[in-house]
């Protein structure tokens, strides 16, 4: 059999990613510029900054693995990007870019769907999971859980219905005064409080349903944040609103779990980073006899590797569909469960 | 106090939700419509309740992160766009990301623009035909709703027209 090598490219929002993947010798270089500092000054990712961004760094990128795979473009046997969802115009770098180096190697270019990328990212793991397992998917735009049958099978188990969870963590610290980005700095703050204080609901963990809905809790800190709080009121607010985050994330999953009958449960997206998050949901599926995967930190946010990888799976199992007209085309909404 | 602006008290989330199935049976192609207010004032919340009273059962999902969910509601023979800019750190980014191409329209074209986060793009927003303002009121919330062009004031006064109407059940 041909050895395969796949680059990957990853540019749906703030983090331009890179990466060659090999079939045999799995992720060999993988390289990510962040924007947060570009970011960081205006509290939140800027569309248009994010697009020219992007085209400042993809080049740099790509010689850099390439470099540091010690292959020349010609050894590139086919080209994965994402091509949704995400922002439009930081999107259309990415596309741009994989269908013109396909298309001047003479090699197929793979759409790949960004969050088909996000959950099968713990796969590259040297612990991976086996089909099926349930997978959440936590980030900033999305919060959702799915069935995770093989490459390419997957059944929507529940998403939110208004604001993802990562959103709520970022509007929650723009409430509490916190710095972009909002994820991380709430969660330090968390950490010098003591949930339960301040009481913030669980919104829809009984709902018997899989769908979740975080735009209440904002408004519940934003409620408690008028009244006035203190420095340790901050901190117990954070405490608070990043346990019940947990608790539903937590409450959700394991029912989708009984839902499933499964036992292995994936965690892919920037909230997957949470450290509250990974204890708490370590110990209730240790308490289940299942397991809990995350892919590697590094992974965990976006990346090309998970990209790569993605198209590596869908060449494999035949499911690859490479545009032959080299089109560019890009879909900043597309529901996971249409592939 | 004139015909161009309405106040409104809002005791809760469903009394906001109750204000967006109102300002739906108001609607007419070609109106934008601004929505104000402090993060967790309760704009997406006005828009869900506008979009199930006209019969939309599926979600209802912030456009922080996709600056823009289109609806193409079935009782309705004009599309419906919910913009949030709240993203924005300059005006630009709205000429940039091609979003003006949803305001101004006319003739099939012409759809209900909502806006959340408005002041973000600046002068390259036309101006609205009514603002909904939500201010917090402790744990309420107050709505003032103000006419800005003809449309708008016709708006308003088919939306005062309008006896306050639950949201049918999801």
């Amino acid at each position: 059999m041909r050895r395969m090598w796949i680059l990957g490219i990853e540019s749906s929002c703030d983090e331009t990613g890179l990466a060659l993947y090999h079939d045999q010798r799995g992720l060999v270089a993988h390289a990510v510029h962040s924007q947060i500092d570009l970011h960081q000054a205006y509290g939140g990712v800027v569309p248009e900054l994010a697009s020219r961004d992007h085209v400042r760094r993809i080049v740099p990128l790509y010689r850099q693995v390439l470099a540091d795979a010690g292959i020349v473009a010609a050894d590139i046997d086919a080209v994965a990007y994402t091509a949704g969802p995400g922002l439009a115009g930081a999107l259309l770098v990415g596309a741009a870019f994989a269908e013109s180096v396909a298309l001047a190697l003479g090699r197929p270019a793979i759409p790949i769907h960004h969050l088909e990328g996000h959950l099968l990212s713990p796969l590259l793991s040297a612990d991976p999971p086996a089909y099926p397992f349930v997978a959440l998917l936590v980030s900033g735009g999305h919060t959702q859980l799915m069935r995770v049958s093989a490459v390419g099978e997957y059944e929507m188990l529940g998403e939110t219905l208004d604001d993802a969870a990562g959103e709520a963590f970022d509007k929650t610290a723009k409430l509490l005064g916190l710095p972009y980005p909002g994820g991380p700095a709430l969660a330090a703050l968390a950490q010098q409080g003591t949930p339960g204080r301040v009481k913030l609901p669980r919104p829809m963990l009984n709902s018997g349903d899989l769908d979740f809905s975080f735009s209440g809790l904002k408004t519940a800190v934003l409620n408690a944040v008028n009244k006035g709080l203190d420095e340790a009121g901050r901190a117990d607010l954070a405490a608070e609103f990043q346990e019940a985050v947990v608790d539903v994330l937590v409450g959700k999953s394991l029912a989708a779990l009984r839902q499933t009958r499964l036992k292995q449960l994936v965690v892919a997206g920037g909230v997957g980073a949470n450290r509250r998050l990974r204890e708490r949901l370590d110990l209730e599926l240790a308490q289940r006899k299942g397991r809990v995967f995350y892919p590697e930190l590094a992974l965990c946010t976006d990346n090309g590797a998970m990209i790569a990888f993605a198209g590596a799976q869908r060449l494999a199992a035949g499911l690859a569909h490479p545009a032959d007209a080299h089109e560019i085309a890009v879909r900043p909404r597309w529901p996971l469960d249409t592939l | 106090m004139n015909d161009s602006t309405v106040v409104i008290d809002l005791a809760d989330t469903a009394a906001t939700e109750a204000l967006g199935a109102r300002l739906a049976h108001a609607l007419a192609p070609g109106l934008c419509v601004f929505l104000e207010g402090d993060l967790g004032a309760g704009k997406t919340t006005l828009v869900r309740g506008l979009l199930r009273a006209l019969g939309h059962s599926g979600k209802v999902k912030s456009p922080t992160f996709t600056l823009l969910e289109p609806y193409a509601i079935s009782s309705l023979n004009f599309p419906l766009y919910h913009f949030d800019f709240y993203r924005f750190a300059h005006p630009d980014e709205f000429i940039d990301a091609g979003l003006d191409e949803y305001f101004g329209q006319t003739g099939e074209n012409a759809g209900v623009c909502l806006v959340e986060w408005p002041d973000k793009a600046g002068a390259h927003l036309p101006s609205p035909d009514l603002r909904v303002a939500l201010a917090v009121v402790g744990e309420a919330r107050r709505a003032q709703l103000v006419a800005c062009s003809e449309g708008g004031r016709a708006c308003l006064s088919r939306l005062s027209a309008v006896v306050a109407s639950r949201p049918p059940a999801a």
